[in-house]
């Protein structure tokens, strides 16, 4: 129970400080908005062709402005060496990283709801065909998103160019998950359930989230004290 | 057994060894200050007894247990070169916070207290971001002392603090050297630090050039230290 209560202590600061200043929030809305709203403007696309590529646009969306959220998750401990409290603290790294990520999982994936009804209004396509399968794609996908996103955060937190390096880390190793999201997302838009013939890319994502927060869990405290 | 026993501690950035075979003591109840020039090694030396920082050779021990350890780290107090606070969160919500990462019973008991004790209960609503210099370092004293720990790790203490601030941290230094808490100080301002240090070691480029007994003289003249034994 002690390490569900410090996880939740760690979110709810990151929340409460997020929400005071917005600076990642902010920064990520306006990016997610002005890039769907670009995308509806700029191609006069056939429902039916929309629907077929809405899973690429919308995860182009959600990685390049969930890294904005996730850029800022360890850089805000470092004015006044805060990073050092908390890795002073009786904590264990798994909880800090568990806490930064649930707060991470949180801010990304309330861009991606705004973000999702902005993309069915202006593109005339609808996301509701699929909803609650929707959800759960978007749930997994996000979660993958936010955990490695959160690891290499908290590796690059002491590097100069970090704004850059993180992407450049990250995007790789996301490649998997967000092809399984594509997929599952355009055909769930599209009206298909999951089947048979896109079950394999659920099970595959399920299984990057599992691997990849143990990795993390086990790799935090190495990442943060070496 | 030693309040914090560092035994043969070495430290290298890249091939440079910050520190070198470094061993030091100090009992509970002593106060030690770690003097030195820059780049001598004392706030690495601080960080990895603090459990910020491996060292590559050595152990630190402090009650008989690894720094990293939990337990070790409860009974462990910092505070380094910045505040180690939240600008965007409020004296207590800092306060609170870190009350509960130490698992205290009573967090929000134990922030208004500190804020009354370093004088900030005025302020303990406003944000960290509009205290001036002096109310910001008052409350990271706060923050240190929060969770009355055994062990005081303080590096540079008393730079840029104003007046008041240090009178409130030298006055809860003496309070917590008079219960048996053990204070390892890395300090510039000799006459501040050796008014309070019960032994003194010298660090010159990562070696231990001298460690023991602040004697009067040393405390009557903060210089003889590093006449006797430094480089000049």
């Amino acid at each position: 129970m002690r390490f569900f209560r410090q996880v939740w202590v760690v979110a709810a600061k990151d929340l409460r400080a997020e929400f005071r200043t917005k600076e990642a929030i902010n920064a990520s809305f306006a990016f997610a908005l002005v890039i769907l709203l670009m995308f509806s403007f700029a191609f006069d696309l056939p429902v039916e062709t929309t629907r077929e590529i809405s899973g690429g646009l919308l995860w182009i969306v959600f990685a390049f402005a969930g890294t904005l959220v996730l850029n800022r998750s360890f850089a805000r401990e470092l004015p006044n060496d805060c990073l050092d409290a908390l890795i002073a603290a009786p904590i264990s790294g798994a909880a800090l990283f568990l806490g930064k990520a649930l707060a991470n999982y949180v801010l990304v994936l309330a861009v991606e709801l705004v973000s999702l009804p902005v993309f069915s209004i202006f593109n005339n396509v609808s996301v509701t065909a699929q909803f609650w399968e929707l959800m759960l794609v978007l749930a997994l996908g996000t979660w993958g998103l936010t955990v490695i996103g959160t690891i290499f955060s908290a590796l690059t937190v002491n590097i100069r160019l970090r704004e850059v390096m993180l992407p450049m880390l990250t995007y790789p190793i996301l490649v998997p998950a967000l092809m399984g999201a594509m997929q599952l997302t355009s055909a769930l838009v599209a009206g298909k359930p999951i089947g048979a013939d896109n079950e394999a890319w659920l099970k595959m994502l399920i299984g990057f989230d599992v691997v990849y927060t143990a990795v993390s869990l086990v790799l935090v405290e190495t990442v943060l004290v070496g | 057994m030693s309040a914090v026993a560092v035994e043969g501690i070495w430290k290298f950035y890249g091939d440079y060894p910050a520190l070198r075979d470094v061993r030091l003591t100090a009992d509970s109840g002593a106060c030690l200050a770690l003097i030195g020039r820059n780049g001598a090694g004392k706030t690495t030396l601080l960080r990895i007894v603090g459990g910020f920082s491996r060292a590559q050779r050595g152990a630190i021990k402090i009650f008989g247990t690894e720094p990293r350890e939990t337990e070790t780290r409860r009974r462990v107090g910092f505070i380094g070169h910045g505040i180690s606070v939240y600008d965007e969160l409020s004296a207590l919500e800092n306060l609170i916070l870190f009350g509960k990462l130490y698992g205290l019973k009573n967090p929000r008991k134990s922030a208004l207290e500190w804020l009354e004790r370093t004088g900030l209960e005025r302020v303990r609503n406003g944000l960290v971001r509009e205290f001036s210099r002096g109310m910001r370092q008052r409350l990271a004293v706060a923050r240190a002392f929060l969770h009355e720990p055994s062990v005081l790790l303080l590096d540079e203490p008393f730079t840029a603090l104003d007046d008041r601030a240090i009178a409130v941290l030298q006055t809860l230094l003496r309070a917590a050297l008079a219960e048996g808490k053990t204070i390892i100080m890395s300090t510039h301002q000799l006459r501040e630090a050796l008014e309070l240090a019960s032994h003194v070691a010298l660090l010159v480029r990562g070696q231990v050039a001298f460690h023991g007994p602040c004697t009067p003289e040393m405390a009557a003249d903060p210089g003889l230290v590093y006449a006797r034994y430094g480089e000049g």
